[in-house]
């Protein structure tokens, strides 16, 4: 039985079947029923589990395990949703070693905590399928009580809390500057997790509750940011995180990570140039380490991440790297990067200066990608939003409503680039915070 | 290394390990695999006039994926020819001499009685067992349980097998009646050599709830059969002990019912049973269970500085006592190691809902019970807003502490804790002397 919801959702139809993104297989693949039982029946039902107290949506995971379990896999896909309506790619993104499966208490009873992404993902899978077969929707809106809502970006923060809304009849509609929706959900995160076809179907899944969405339409040029507020009674924004900082090594063979991620998962036909054997990656942080895993995927022979610090300094999750260097990724540590070298217009090689003895080292290469982090955007502030020192929104913690009446804010744009889940849980409380100041919470 | 053989009524085996009349005794060819692979002795599938079986028969209890926690099946005797069975039977005890083979026996009439026991003796079996027990379909004949139910006609039937046997007697009972001492005594009153006990409990595994049917399913349709198993065990014990410590029964007793392991082998023993037999187990994991069974009885003897398998029948009897003869001074209190304490919390929401509200948290707002320690005596009657503890000196935010004070010892904490040996009961001094509630009352009756 295939439990994957993709295919069958008409946005993914548009995704050309020769991305280079098609070529990966999942790291974690989906389970059988059999392992998810297996694996649900270990689950203690902790009272107060701290499980839940690492996940930043605070499923009820004993709950759901417990309801798997029983063959209750609705209502399992449901008690997911009602916290976080992006438990399916959550499922698949979150970086659960840091999060609910690493409080585990399994962790101090043998070392083998619960793969409580894993079981997520088969109770949003098989529910989801169910719900598609039968036509059974596992949740029906309310009727419209005649609120508006406009949505910055279609991205997992905004989707949340439009899909909350919508569910309590509200008139939720998200404008998306790309021609794709889902954010750095369909355009960034590593294909061996999610490809960007299962990102599209949930998009779906979550426009299907009543939610309207107009893609290729940026707020700001194509629409401004007063008529918005005045023509709705509440704006979100979910406008993520801007372009990357440039670190000034540029030329043929050079990319930005973020960019070559996005080709490789969207651009049709898209190909890694056919003379490179060797890659150099610059960088210390997850995206570094997962541009860096996707080439060596690839079959490129040599991929090498040179980071300016310490192994200890790297802000990569240790499991990340730790799956990076089994599929083949080398590390150089205290390596400032100084400039490129090319010859007949070809990359070369890449020059470092080395931290310690401050000696110049060349590595050569014939790519080289640079993972720079993202950083706010400035043009928010011509909206007239309060900003923090390092540009990040500066919204109410327990609402999210930022310094305009009216406006709320979430995910990376918020806290400066975190997870999917984050984003997830900050339009679940913008949501509900819209809702009781409207006196419509259910 | 113990000594593990044992003398049943006269019946010698080197071991206490028996298998139970069923579908792992159906066949000489089994039978035989079975003492190869270690089994003391053999009570073969029930035999009596040819009946015609079911197809789908079994149904299991699965618990939290645990397979088979409990058994019923809805089979009746064998459906083998007599002769069938007999040549067999005399094949297997020529081949294996010391092991001891035992016909299970039902019929009808006198004439039956005689016929069947007969040929038992001349295929060479070491001893006959009356099955009295079998709670369905034979019983709507007149047969198995119906009998066992019914002390007279039980006691007449020994009576008759007694007559015609030269061999001994094993009258295997039925636990479906309302005190086990009843059928006990009738059968030693009419001379049985031993009991075996249990025969299955009358039940109803499950509801198929898409054909809408009692389980196991026949065409759509169900019945009512015999529950056995790992889940019957306790049930199982209770009756070998009552009949142990009762002083009208005094033969040896075979204990039957959800032995799956070599502990519940030493538990059955040392509450009074002389020998064990197994089924279930069997059905589920096959002969090979018998090596574990031997090996981890002759270690656990030998850890105890034990003998014999036969110096341990009966070693707790004289602790099984009635609920008014306990001391209502003792005083234990639950103890957590906090080293070993995971942080689950199932202890503290196992007080809290169904014990004594006396386990605190500093994890989160702490809703059990706060006031004076009174094992509450005092009225309860609103819902207290929760408590925020600080952690305690010396402990990290997720383990839980006991007051002590309130603990009414009841072991529901240690019971659901995961970890092994990480919440144990500890006894506390108590001030009073020892006071059961049948002096309690004897002396409150000498006051008025
Ligand atoms: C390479 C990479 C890998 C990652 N891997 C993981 C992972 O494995 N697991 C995980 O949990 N997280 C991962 N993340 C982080 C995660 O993707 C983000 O935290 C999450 O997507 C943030 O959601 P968001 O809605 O805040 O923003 P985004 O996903 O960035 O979405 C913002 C959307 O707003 C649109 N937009 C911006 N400005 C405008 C405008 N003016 N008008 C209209 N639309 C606009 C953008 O086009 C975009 O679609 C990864 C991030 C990167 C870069
Ligand atoms: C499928 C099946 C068939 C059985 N057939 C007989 C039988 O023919 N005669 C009999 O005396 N007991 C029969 N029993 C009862 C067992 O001998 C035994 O008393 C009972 O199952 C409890 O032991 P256990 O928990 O080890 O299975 C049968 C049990 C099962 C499961
Ligand atoms: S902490 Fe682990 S065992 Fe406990 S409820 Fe959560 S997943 Fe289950
Ligand atoms: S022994 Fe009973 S009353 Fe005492 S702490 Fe444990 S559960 Fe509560
Ligand atoms: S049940 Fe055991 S492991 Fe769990 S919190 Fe209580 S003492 Fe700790």
């Amino acid at each position: 039985m295939s439990i994957d919801p993709v295919q069958q959702w008409p946005l993914g139809e548009g995704l050309d079947p020769n991305r280079l993104e098609c070529r990966f297989e999942d790291a974690k693949p989906p389970y059988t029923p059999a392992e998810a039982l297996v694996e649900a029946n270990r689950c203690l039902h902790c009272f107060d589990a701290p499980c839940v107290r690492g996940c930043p949506t605070a499923i009820d995971i004993p709950k759901f395990i417990a309801q798997i379990s029983s063959g209750n896999l609705r209502g399992a896909a449901k008690t997911i949703f009602r916290q976080n309506m992006l438990g399916a790619s959550c499922a698949r993104v979150c970086p659960v070693e840091e999060m609910c499966a690493g409080a585990c208490v399994y962790h101090a009873l043998n070392g083998q905590p619960i793969a409580i992404g894993r079981l997520q993902r088969y109770a949003t899978d098989v529910a989801l399928a169910d719900e598609r077969a039968s036509g059974r929707r596992l949740f029906s809106p309310a009727s419209a009580n005649g609120r508006r809502v406009a949505l910055v970006g279609a991205g997992p923060a905004s989707l949340a809390c439009a899909a909350h809304l919508a569910l309590a009849g509200v008139s939720a509609s998200i404008y998306e500057r790309d021609g794709l929706p889902g954010g750095l959900n369909t355009t960034a995160v590593a294909p061996y997790k999610m490809r960007a076809e299962s990102s599209l179907a949930e998009v779906e899944w979550l426009l299907s509750h009543g939610v309207e969405l107009r893609t290729d339409t940026t707020v700001g040029t194509d629409i401004a940011w007063p008529e918005l507020m005045a023509t709705h009674d509440a704006v979100f924004i979910g406008v993520g995180l801007g372009q990357a900082r440039s670190l000034e090594l540029e030329g043929p063979g050079v990319w930005g990570a973020t960019e070559l991620i996005r080709a490789i998962k969207n651009e049709p036909g898209f190909e890694l140039p056919g003379d490179v054997r060797r890659a150099v990656v610059v960088g210390g942080g997850n995206t570094a380490i997962d541009v860096a895993r996707e080439l060596a995927m690839l079959g490129i022979a040599e991929v090498t991440l040179a980071y300016r610090r310490s192994r200890a300094d790297m802000s990569a999750y240790a499991h990340e790297w730790a799956g990076a260097r089994q599929s083949g990724v080398r590390l150089q540590t205290r390596l400032q990067p100084c400039r490129t070298v090319h010859h007949r217009q070809r990359l070369v090689g890449v020059v470092f200066q080395d931290a310690v003895n401050g000696r110049e080292v060349e590595l050569p290469c014939e790519l080289l990608v640079v993972a720079a982090g993202q950083s706010p955007w400035a043009a928010l502030v011509d909206a007239g939003i309060r900003l923090n020192a390092d540009g990040t929104v500066w919204t109410q913690p327990e609402t999210r409503a930022t310094s305009l009446a009216g406006v709320y804010a979430g995910g990376d744009c918020v806290n400066g680039g975190k997870e999917v889940v984050d984003a997830a849980a900050d339009g679940r409380i913008a949501a509900h915070a819209m809702l009781e100041e409207w006196g419509a919470c259910g | 290394m113990a000594d593990l053989s044992v003398e049943f009524c006269g019946i010698d085996s080197p071991n206490p390990f028996w298998l139970a009349s069923g579908p792992p005794t159906n066949s000489g060819e089994q039978v035989m695999r079975a003492f190869d692979a270690g089994w003391g002795g053999a009570v073969w599938k029930t035999l009596g006039e040819p009946i015609v079986n079911l197809n789908s028969r079994f149904g299991a209890l699965d618990i939290g994926g645990v397979k088979v926690a409990g058994f019923n099946n809805i089979e009746l005797i064998t459906d083998r020819p007599l002769s069938v069975n007999f040549r067999e039977m005399a094949e297997v005890k020529r081949r294996h001499p010391d092991r001891a083979l035992i016909a299970s026996l039902m019929v009808e009439s006198r004439a039956e009685w005689r016929d069947l026991i007969q040929r038992s003796e001349d295929a060479g079996c070491d001893g006959i067992e009356l099955n009295f027990g079998c709670p369905h379909g034979m019983c709507e004949r007149g047969m198995g349980s119906a009998v066992g139910q019914e002390p007279r006609v039980l006691a007449e039937i020994t009576g008759w097998a007694k007559e015609f046997a030269s061999v001994p007697v094993l009258v295997k009972l039925t636990p479906n009646v309302d005190d086990i001492l009843v059928p006990g005594r009738a059968a030693v009153e009419a001379r049985a050599d031993g009991l075996s006990l249990i025969n299955t409990i009358k039940s109803l595994i499950g509801v198929d709830l898409d054909r809408m049917a009692p389980l196991p399913s026949v065409a759509g349709e169900g019945t009512h059969g015999g529950y056995c198993g790992p889940a019957v065990k306790p049930i199982a014990l209770h009756m070998v002990g009552a009949l142990a410590r009762d002083p009208g029964i005094d033969v040896p007793l075979s204990a039957i019912g959800g032995i799956a392991t070599w502990r519940d082998a030493a538990e059955f023993m040392a509450l009074g049973a002389a020998n064990v037999q197994v089924c279930t187990s069997v059905m589920h994991k096959g002969y090979r269970i018998v090596e574990d069974l031997i090996e981890g009885l002759n270690e656990f003897l030998d850890a105890k500085g034990i003998a014999s398998a036969a110096e341990l029948v009966g070693q707790a009897v004289p602790n099984f006592r009635e609920w008014g003869d306990l001391d209502l001074n003792y005083r234990i209190v639950a103890d957590i190691d906090a080293d070993r304490c995971i942080g689950c919390h199932l202890c503290y929401i196992a007080c809290l809902d169904g014990a004594h509200q006396c386990i605190h948290t500093a994890q989160s707002p702490c809703g059990a019970w706060h006031g004076e320690p009174d094992h509450g005596q005092r009225p309860r009657a609103t819902v207290l807003p929760p408590v925020r503890h600080e952690p305690r000196p010396g402990l990290t935010a997720q383990v839980p502490w006991v007051d002590e004070a309130e603990c009414i010892g009841c072991n529901l904490c240690a019971l659901v804790c995961p970890v092994p040996g990480c919440i144990t009961m500890r006894e506390s001094e108590s001030s009073n002397e020892r006071l059961s509630w049948k002096e309690r009352s004897a002396s409150a009756d000498q006051k008025a």
